[in-house]
């Protein structure tokens, strides 16, 4: 208190009798560049944070629409026959798709001059599209059907920015006339932009066609792994932790497994991974690229951040309330379930989603596993499937798309980074809301 | 108690798994980031146009793709190993040690290996085998004696080059593409300096020459890149003088970035590479478990797959990202097909 008052009183010279006044502005002064630190700080923290988020944004938008070309197609019976005899059948699909549209283009009279190879460049891969349609619904052969097939990808950032007419130049893959022509189909509503829902649900896809790339898959190839963690590690952790906190004796050995965990929580990811390449592929015989085995990797990894939470819950819920419990004649055990830890509840759970969602976003223990790579395998077949079916990883996927050379695939990263921090903000948010929720303070 | 509960239906969940894991469906892959590409393009159509799975393929480099190929037969080995160079003796030794005898070679086509710029940097338009050795040898010939390399700009001993600092980018050691760029630029480059004969009247010998000439200056103006051609697009794009190793299918999807040097005149495409004037480029590889076949659906399908005239033909869809389609096709088709190992007589 005295402290207080002292402060207040430096300022107002003349007042005080001692001599001390200058020595007081220094350190005034001191304190306030101390908070002017701090300010700047915050400041350049925060532009960061808006610097990141404003290009994640930016780049991450063009993702999510894609542009498509809406063509009435009439396939027929003999053409259907044709393309599944033969051993490239998206291709023959895309073959008869191509040049139905250039006859349409000609009967429209459309303005530019255009060949089948330049409406083959325009569009993207659109065979199995079609190919699942008429194999999904084989009554609509011999009907005209509408379709909404993407472009190639280089059109598509024509539209979005990214390919600018003035740096297209020795590329194979598009050339400025077939820019007139897209403009044109664009100007005839043939070419439009809408929201690229294959990106949300669909799997990964070869170099050579970035509009058919999406997500899901490994969004899917994520919640597995989070499961075999979250199955794993919370029950692993919180039995531990509830042992050397509540009952364990305090010796040599409990300190020496007390520092080994946050020795094992300070240990880099990639370790893990070697870890489990040794431990569960070649010595246990897991599958490789599985889910299961990611999510044993992660729980390792995410094991050390629950127990020292847990551990550190426990130690906040104070001793009366054991001690009460123990006093009316619970045993040990009773006063620790029924009292002890639906106190801590909260703060384990918080520890948990934070452990998880460091867990989301690892990509380099997954490397060594095999789930890094060209992983399309699409959704697995069945719930139990979905531990063991090769899949990939959100992060592992944002890390394969930014190595394409295709620059669309760096969009796609971008849009990925936007849906992975949607689920790492989603799950932050729940932990804080538990923490509100259902803190309690002494 | 739930968390026994809990406890006791994960473990089940992962009993359940691993014995499901037991009999592995799709074909897995592994290798060079070069072969990576099309592998994919061959590996998405292969998903799409047959009724196996989609193969899974990573990537890593052709000496890790290797590696992990010859660490023996089984279901958690790698079926296919992909590599940008051809297996070494050495490479099929550790395989045979560790039980994989029979194995597949697969050519699939040619690449090519360009030098590349910033579109708007200095004109490196044409090289020479003997500029890029220049450049970043660690020893050159300098004045009649070899003397460690001091050159810093590309003007040094090349007057038709622009006054520009040294800086190249080159693949890193575990790449398959460091082979080659080696043996057909490094090499090349030495014995048309000079500086390989001076060597060897300098009294070293042959052996020992060439391991000198294929040495890389340290001082920083020249770097290896472990890491994909992306890696080395970002460094050449934070670098006006940068130049860059890529490959030519790199190179094609990003015209609007780089800028291509010809190489002793002749500027690289997939004509010129095929046509051998073009002289850095280097064969496709892949290789198969024999012992795989048969037991793994679909291995044998997708190495015949992936080597159809529908994909790996001139008009095919991997020539279309920038595969040099390989005049002698059939001929692998016929090889695939008998499940010709390495070791028979050709």
């Amino acid at each position: 208190m005295t402290d207080a008052s002292l402060h207040g009183a430096a300022p107002r010279k003349g007042r005080s009798i001692h001599q001390i006044d200058a020595r007081t502005r220094r350190r005034n002064a001191t304190e306030a560049r101390f908070k002017a630190c701090g300010i700047a700080a915050i400041a350049i923290g925060l532009f960061f944070l808006v610097v990141l988020a404003v290009a994640i944004i930016r780049n991450g938008t063009p993702a999510f629409t894609r542009t498509v070309v809406e063509v009435n197609f009439t396939l027929t019976q003999a053409q259907f026959d044709e393309a599944e005899s033969q051993l490239f059948k998206t291709k023959a699909y895309s073959g008869f798709f191509n040049s139905a549209l250039a006859d349409q283009l000609t009967q429209q009279g459309i303005e530019v001059a255009f060949d089948e190879a330049s409406i083959e460049r325009l569009m993207g891969k659109v065979g199995n599209a079609i190919r699942e349609h008429y194999t999904a619904h084989p009554g609509d052969l011999d009907a005209p059907v509408t379709f909404n097939l993407p472009t190639s990808s280089r059109v598509d950032g024509y539209f979005n920015g990214r390919v600018k007419r003035e740096t297209l130049q020795d590329s194979r893959f598009l050339e400025a006339t077939d820019l007139d022509l897209a403009d044109q189909l664009k100007a005839a509503g043939i070419i439009k932009s809408e929201f690229n829902w294959p990106f949300i649900t669909g799997a990964d896809s070869g170099v050579d066609n970035p509009g058919g790339a999406g997500i899901g898959a490994s969004v899917v190839g994520s919640f597995f792994m989070m499961l075999v963690v979250l199955g794993l590690s919370l029950p692993i952790g919180v039995a531990a932790s509830i042992y050397l906190e509540e009952f364990a004796p305090q010796n040599w050995i409990t300190d020496l497994i007390e520092v080994n965990i946050s020795n094992l929580a300070a240990v880099p990811s990639i370790v893990f991974g070697i870890l489990g390449l040794a431990v569960f592929i070649q010595f246990m015989h897991l599958p490789q690229s599985a889910p299961l085995v990611g999510g044993l990797v992660l729980t390792l990894m995410t094991l050390p951040t629950i127990i020292i939470s847990t551990r550190a819950s426990l130690k906040s819920v104070p001793p009366s309330i054991r001690d009460a419990a123990l006093g009316v004649g619970a045993s040990k055990m009773q006063a620790v379930f029924h009292h002890v830890l639906p106190l801590a509840m909260p703060g384990i759970l918080t520890g948990t989603i934070i452990g998880l969602a460091q867990a989301l976003g690892e990509t380099a223990p997954l490397l060594l596993i095999g789930m890094v790579g060209f992983v399309a395998r699409g959704y697995p077949d069945g719930f139990l499937d979905g531990f063991v079916e090769p899949n990939s990883a959100m992060p592992a996927q944002i890390y394969t798309w930014a190595a394409r050379a295709d620059q669309a695939f760096y969009d796609k990263a971008w849009g990925g980074i936007i849906i992975l921090l949607i689920f790492l903000l989603t799950m932050n948010i729940i932990a804080i809301i538990l923490r509100r929720r259902f803190e309690r303070r002494w | 108690m739930s968390l026994v509960k809990l406890t006791a239906s994960a473990l089940a969940i992962a009993a359940v798994s691993a014995t499901a894991a037991a009999a592995r469906d799709n074909v897995q892959v592994a290798g060079s980031s070069t072969v990576l590409p099309y592998a994919s393009i061959v590996a998405e159509a292969f998903g799409q146009n047959t009724d196996f799975p989609t193969p899974v393929v990573e990537s890593g480099g052709s000496s890790a793709g290797l590696k992990r190929f010859c660490e023996g037969v089984g279901e958690n080995t790698i079926d296919v190993a992909n590599a940008s160079r051809k297996i070494r003796d050495k490479e099929i030794k550790a395989c045979a040690e560790a039980g994989v005898t029979d194995i597949i070679e697969v050519r699939i086509g040619y690449d090519g290996i360009v030098f590349a710029s910033q579109q708007s940097g200095p004109a490196f338009t044409a090289f020479t085998p003997s500029d890029i050795f220049n450049a970043i040898g660690a020893k050159v010939l300098k004045d009649g004696a070899i003397v460690d390399n001091s050159y810093t700009s590309w003007s040094d001993f090349n007057a038709d080059l622009p006054d520009a600092e040294i800086a190249m980018f080159i693949p890193g050691t575990k790449h398959g593409t460091r082979e080659v760029f080696e043996e057909k630029v490094l090499l090349i480059g030495c014995e048309e300096t000079g500086a390989m004969k001076a060597m060897v009247d300098g009294g070293m010998s042959e052996d020992d020459a060439e391991d000198a000439c294929l040495a890389v200056r340290t001082d920083g103006k020249s770097v290896d890149i472990d890491g994909d051609y992306t890696e080395t697009l970002a460094r050449i794009d934070a670098n006006t003088n940068g130049i860059g190793v890529f490959g030519l299918a790199f190179y094609e999807n990003n015209t609007d970035k780089l800028k291509v040097a010809t190489m002793s005149g002749v500027r690289p495409s997939t004509e010129t590479i095929a046509s051998g004037e073009y002289p850095v480029s280097r064969p496709l590889f892949f290789y198969i478990k024999k012992a795989h076949i048969g037991v793994i659906p679909g291995l044998k399908e997708y190495a015949q797959f992936f080597i159809s005239d529908e994909l790996a033909g001139p008009s095919g869809p991997l020539a279309q990202y920038g595969l040099v389609s390989d005049p002698e096709l059939a001929a692998t088709q016929a090889a695939v097909e008998a499940e010709k190992t390495m070791g028979d007589s050709m």
